[in-house]
């Protein structure tokens, strides 16, 4: 079988798999809820990715923007509107719009104190969302709301998985659109050598800034469909733990990889399911997964199988 | 006219004088090389010219215009390219992918999330261009980081040129080269002179590279011109011997 056939296939697969996930996951022992949390997180962790695995920068603090999705998402239907797509496209759009306010300043640093920005701007959400006690619901977490029929259509749990399912096709559809383009190989230079890219004249840090921007959109994109699946909003979304968990889901999936962090979001949600449901320290089964992953599978596990059936 | 002139140049980092008041300028089509021992500051005067860093003193001229405090970004686009002593690829990428993102930054289309098929179609025909002119085309899906030296030298020489250089700076393009390796460059920077009629600047260390390729020669020694002339007043001047030829010998 040649490499492209056997791409096609295993594509045709997932997408088969995917698609039919209401039918079959009750026999494997799991629920709908759980197959949207690993879309959710999974569309989170290739939005990050196009700013870690396409780009080069290392951010700890992408769950700002998941959080911001998933707060603006609430609020909108706590207070404004009871239009779920709405309250869906202001949330993804406030997480957007801090992550493209927010970039510029995080850019103007390189390396490791690119990471220590990204982190500090995370945090002051998480701050904010916990002290502003009126309107967040504070370390409770925002509740008092709950997803609206959409053109009469109640969201039910596997029509919400569909609705999931949608966007997490529409923001794959995105990202792979841009990674096919000179802006996504631009990206990409980026990070193999911004040295040569500048002596070609290209300002290197707006790309930057431009690709942490769209990562921010996709990531409030992936916050807002949290906030609906659980219809809740909690401080952690905006942690820089969950920032974390995002890197772990792209570096256990593989970061070189457009569909790593899908395959990364479904081994963590799913350890953090079963595992939780015998021990409260599933996170050790997490850290010993990601430590084994890094030693054997240095480049994910998607990008483990890629090679072998390279060679 | 002359497409680049130095007057009275000199840059200083500290207490170290790296250049001390250089005049030189380059005629359009010219090959010139730049020669010199270890610290000699040939890679210091590419770094002006490029305006990686201003000069202490002095000005630099390009193409009737002053160009002493312009950044590197807009020197690019005003035509001067380089390349660097120490290979700079896209490792990670094939020999394609590396021209295409040099292509596609050429026409300015790096902010484009989506093309056209004609646009992708004067792409691909401007990358195989490019690969036929730098002789790399049979190679044109290896990763660049899994080459040789040499054929990473040759793809980053294909990089500078998708920028159309009115002026190309080519830092010890030999360096670390095997003979065949060192055949191939010479041959390409002499046809790129010849044939694509683009002026070059180069830093070379092999004399006998330097004689057998530049049409005029500039030497440097610890931060001074030394001399400059063709290959056989250069061989000639008892200065040089005694410096750079002497040394070597």
């Amino acid at each position: 079988m040649s490499p492209a056939l056997r791409e096609k296939l295993v594509q045709g697969i997932t997408a088969l798999l995917l698609l039919t996930v209401p039918l079959w996951v009750g026999y494997v022992g799991g629920y709908t809820d759980l197959a949207s949390r690993v879309l959710i997180y999974a569309l989170a962790a290739m939005g990050l990715n196009l700013l870690l695995g396409f780009t080069g920068g290392l951010s700890f603090g992408h769950a700002a923007y998941f959080g911001l999705g998933a707060y603006g998402t609430g609020l909108m239907l706590d207070y404004v509107t009871g239009n779920t797509l709405l309250a869906l496209a202001v949330g993804t759009l406030t997480g957007g719009l801090a992550a493209l306010i927010l970039a510029p300043i995080a850019v103007r640093r390189r390396g490791i104190y690119f990471s220590m920005i990204t982190i500090a701007i995370g945090q002051m959400f998480y701050f904010i969302a916990v002290r502003w006690n009126s309107f967040t619901g504070g370390e409770d977490g925002l509740t008092g709301f709950t997803r609206q029929p959409i053109l009469g259509v109640t969201l039910s749990g596997t029509v919400f998985y569909y609705m999931v399912l949608l966007f997490f096709g529409l923001g794959a559809l995105l990202l792979w659109t841009i990674l096919h383009s000179p802006l996504g190989h631009t990206f990409v230079a980026i990070r193999e050598n911004q040295k040569r890219l500048t002596f070609l004249g290209i300002r290197v840090e707006r790309y930057i800034a431009l690709s942490f921007a769209i990562s921010g959109v996709v990531c409030a994109l992936a916050g807002g469909l949290n906030a609906l699946l659980d219809n809740f909003a909690s401080p952690d979304d905006l942690r820089y733990t969950l920032s974390g968990n995002f890197l772990i889901i792209v570096v256990l999936g593989g970061m070189r990889n457009f569909w790593g962090p899908l395959v990364g979001a479904a081994i963590f949600v799913l350890v953090q399911n079963y595992v939780s449901a015998i021990t409260q320290n599933w996170m050790t089964v997490i850290g010993l997964v990601f430590v084994l992953s890094v030693m054997f599978f240095p480049l994910g596990v998607l990008g483990f199988f890629r090679r072998r059936s390279r060679s | 006219m002359s497409l680049l002139t130095l007057e009275n140049i000199s840059r200083r980092f500290g207490a170290v004088t790296a250049l001390n008041d250089i005049s030189l300028s380059v005629e359009p089509g010219e090959l010139r090389a730049i020669i010199g021992p270890n610290g000699a500051g040939k890679t210091t005067l590419f770094n002006l010219i490029s305006g990686f860093f201003p000069p202490s003193d002095g000005r630099i001229i390009f193409e009737d215009a002053p160009i002493t405090a312009v950044n590197p970004a807009a020197l690019v686009k005003r035509g001067i390219i380089r390349t660097f002593q120490i290979t700079e690829v896209f490792l990670d990428l094939t020999v394609y992918e590396n021209l295409r993102v040099a292509v596609e930054t050429a026409m300015g289309l790096n902010i484009r999330p989506w093309i056209s098929r004609a646009s992708r179609a004067k792409i691909n025909d401007r990358v195989d261009e490019l690969m036929d002119i730098v002789k790399i085309t049979n190679k044109a899906d290896r990763v660049a980081g899994e080459m040789s030296h040499g054929d990473q030298r040759v793809v980053e020489v294909g990089i500078a040129l998708s920028r159309q250089p009115r002026l190309l700076l080519l830092d010890e393009p030999t360096a670390g080269m095997g003979d065949e390796e060192t055949n191939h460059m010479t041959g390409l920077i002499r046809a790129l002179n010849k044939e694509q009629k683009i002026t070059m600047l180069f830093i070379e260390h092999d004399m006998s590279i330097v004689f057998g390729v530049a049409d005029r020669i500039t030497v440097l020694d610890n931060g001074a011109m030394l001399a400059e002339g063709n290959a056989a007043e250069i061989a000639a001047n008892p200065r040089v011997q005694s410096a750079y030829l002497g040394a070597a010998a």
